[in-house]
């Protein structure tokens, strides 16, 4: 899969990995999530809304976040503790397992 | 405890930008020890955003004309930070009763104060385009801040597209930054810049970096376009834009690309100024409500606003607003007043104000063709509302305004909370209404203003 976002500088970082709903995926050291996940894929997420406008898709197409400052809230990912958190405020660590999916059962884990 | 003078008042700061710094530098000259609290992780707000710690590229790369304000802003911080009481990483979700509702790593606590200084900063003001909720659609702020915090572009062939200085900024950094910039396509038409010349020059040196910046696009062979309507963003639901297709007088342009950075130059954020109950009143030059401050930033209720929160004034400006509304806490807590210094700091300030005002005549807001956007393109793009949901929910349930029309469509219910539809539905209520826009209202600021965690735990009791 080709990257939505592309390196323009700041490439001689220390290698990091983490998982992308159980895919390995390489980023480097300083990244964001969403800087991880977009350099190494080309969305974030499925839209949860406009059904039936996307086939074979609960909403109406992938989304790749939008505003990068913690505002729109449409980078949601969810870490392997069932945490959710936005892609683009969340820095990335190595061993990090993230989720594209919200955990079916994550309502009743926090309470 | 921080927050206090000798005398006992609690001074809290909401924002590390450019505001939220002068404000604490001011106060702390004072002798008092106000709280800071910052969204971020480190000190800079949005426009003067830091790069992780293991990043090399020096300010000028980063901030370019504005380095060495940024410069001095970070410094600035940092030299305070021993003499405040940072909290970093803290989102505030609720002001009420006296008192900022703070959440930070699950915990969160009620903070009383005798002064809060709001400096909550701007987003991008966006118009709905048909395709805009496809990937790859960026507002123009975070396509910067995907090059100024972490170095990447957010496409490989990236399309520009709205009006205002940042646009063209943008566009130039991404340039300069090895990018490859598609267009730039700019619904302002070229003549209302040429009327706004006298105003601009209230700041000459903005003005001629406005110039230079389209200049340079154009000797690298950018296609610059101005005075264009957007027709469609093209795009597949799975793999995101392609292109866009614009249009002026009979005359249509389509240029491919994989992203579309986008933005009507800026709003601000007024949720945490609602909560505080600070009055708005409309502003019909930017055609939308903004909250109710006198010359200093006083909002009432020992509130006090400061920077692009309070009005887009820009960066610089935000460092004068946030040491006038410091001073006049100050003042208010009983410390004896400059006011010299005071005078100097309102004159920069009516520069900046007059500078505004260009701005805003030369790369308005395209409300008729908000107004006019096809049934079926998307308002809201958090839960895929459309603006013929939008238009039912006013024909047939009545909602002459924009709370009422969000309870019926959903538009403005989603998780950006308005941010991103809510200029642009008050445009179509007010339009399908046949009613001026003012009389659509704006949408209360609701907490939590971001979403937060079902579990908090309280630490304050």
């Amino acid at each position: 899969m080709t990257g939505r976002f592309r390196r323009l500088a700041e490439t001689d970082r220390p290698a990091i990995r983490l998982t992308v709903d159980g895919a390995p995926i390489d980023a480097l050291e300083g990244d964001t999530l969403m800087v991880a996940m977009l350099t190494a894929g080309d969305a974030l997420r499925d839209s949860e809304f406009g059904a039936g406008a996307f086939e074979g898709h609960a909403g109406d197409g992938r989304r790749a976040g939008f505003c990068l400052m913690a505002a729109c809230q449409d980078c949601w990912v969810w870490t392997a503790a069932g945490d959710r958190v936005r892609a683009c405020s969340t820095m990335a660590q190595d061993g990090m397992a993230i989720s594209t999916h919200q955990p079916e059962a994550s309502w009743a884990a926090v309470t | 405890m921080g927050g206090s003078d000798m005398s006992g008042h609690r001074v809290i700061i909401i924002g590390a930008g450019p505001a939220g710094t002068r404000a604490a530098q001011t106060l702390v000259r004072a002798g008092l020890r106000p709280i800071v609290i910052d969204e971020g992780r480190r000190s800079g707000g949005q426009i003067y955003r830091r790069q992780p710690d293991n990043f090399t590229r020096p300010y000028s790369a980063l901030y370019g004309t504005e380095a060495e304000r940024a410069r001095d802003v970070h410094a600035t911080f940092d030299a305070l930070i021993p003499h405040i009481d940072y909290r970093a990483d803290t989102l505030v979700w609720n002001v009420a009763d006296g008192h900022v509702w703070a959440s930070c790593e699950g915990q969160t606590q009620a903070i009383p104060y005798d002064a809060l200084i709001v400096c909550s900063g701007a987003t991008d003001r966006l118009a709905p385009v048909p395709g805009w909720q496809a990937a790859g659609c960026y507002s123009l702020g975070g396509a910067q801040i995907a090059l100024k915090a972490q170095g990447v572009a957010v496409g490989h062939r990236v399309l520009f597209l709205g009006t205002g200085p940042l646009l063209y900024l943008v566009a130039s950094q991404y340039a300069k930054a090895g990018a490859d910039v598609a267009a730039v396509l700019d619904t302002s038409a070229l003549g209302l810049r040429l009327r706004a010349a006298g105003k601009l020059a209230a700041q000459p040196d903005l003005l001629w970096q406005g110039l230079r910046l389209t200049l340079d696009l154009k000797r690298r062979g950018i296609p610059v376009l101005t005075g264009i309507r957007p027709v469609e963003i093209h795009g597949h639901p799975h793999s995101g834009v392609a292109g866009i297709t614009v249009a002026r007088g009979g005359r249509t342009w389509r240029f491919d690309g994989d992203a579309v950075a986008m933005g009507w130059h800026l709003r601000p954020e007024t949720q945490v100024a609602d909560l505080a109950r600070v009055p708005f009143a409309f502003d019909a030059a930017t055609r939308q409500w903004l909250p109710v401050v006198d010359d200093d930033g006083r909002a009432g209720n020992a509130v006090y606003l400061a920077g692009d929160g309070a009005r887009i004034l820009g960066a610089r400006c935000a460092e004068v607003t946030g040491e006038l509304a410091a001073m006049a806490a100050l003042a208010d807590l009983g410390h004896v007043a400059d006011a010299d210094r005071r005078r100097a700091l309102l004159a920069q300030k009516g520069d900046y104000v007059r500078f505004a005002s260009g701005l805003a005549q030369a790369f308005p807001w395209p409300a008729d063709m908000v107004a006019q956007v096809g049934d079926d393109t998307i308002v809201c793009r958090c839960e895929s509302v459309t603006a013929a949901t939008l238009r039912a929910s006013v024909g047939a349930a009545h909602a002459q305004e924009a709370n009422r029309a969000k309870a019926f469509s959903r538009v403005g219910m989603g998780r950006c909370q308005g941010r991103y539809c809510g200029n642009a539905a008050a445009e179509i209520i007010a339009a399908a209404r046949a009613a001026p826009i003012e009389s659509a209202g704006r949408l209360r600021g609701q907490a939590p203003v971001k979403p937060i965690p079902v579990a908090l735990r309280r630490t304050d009791v």
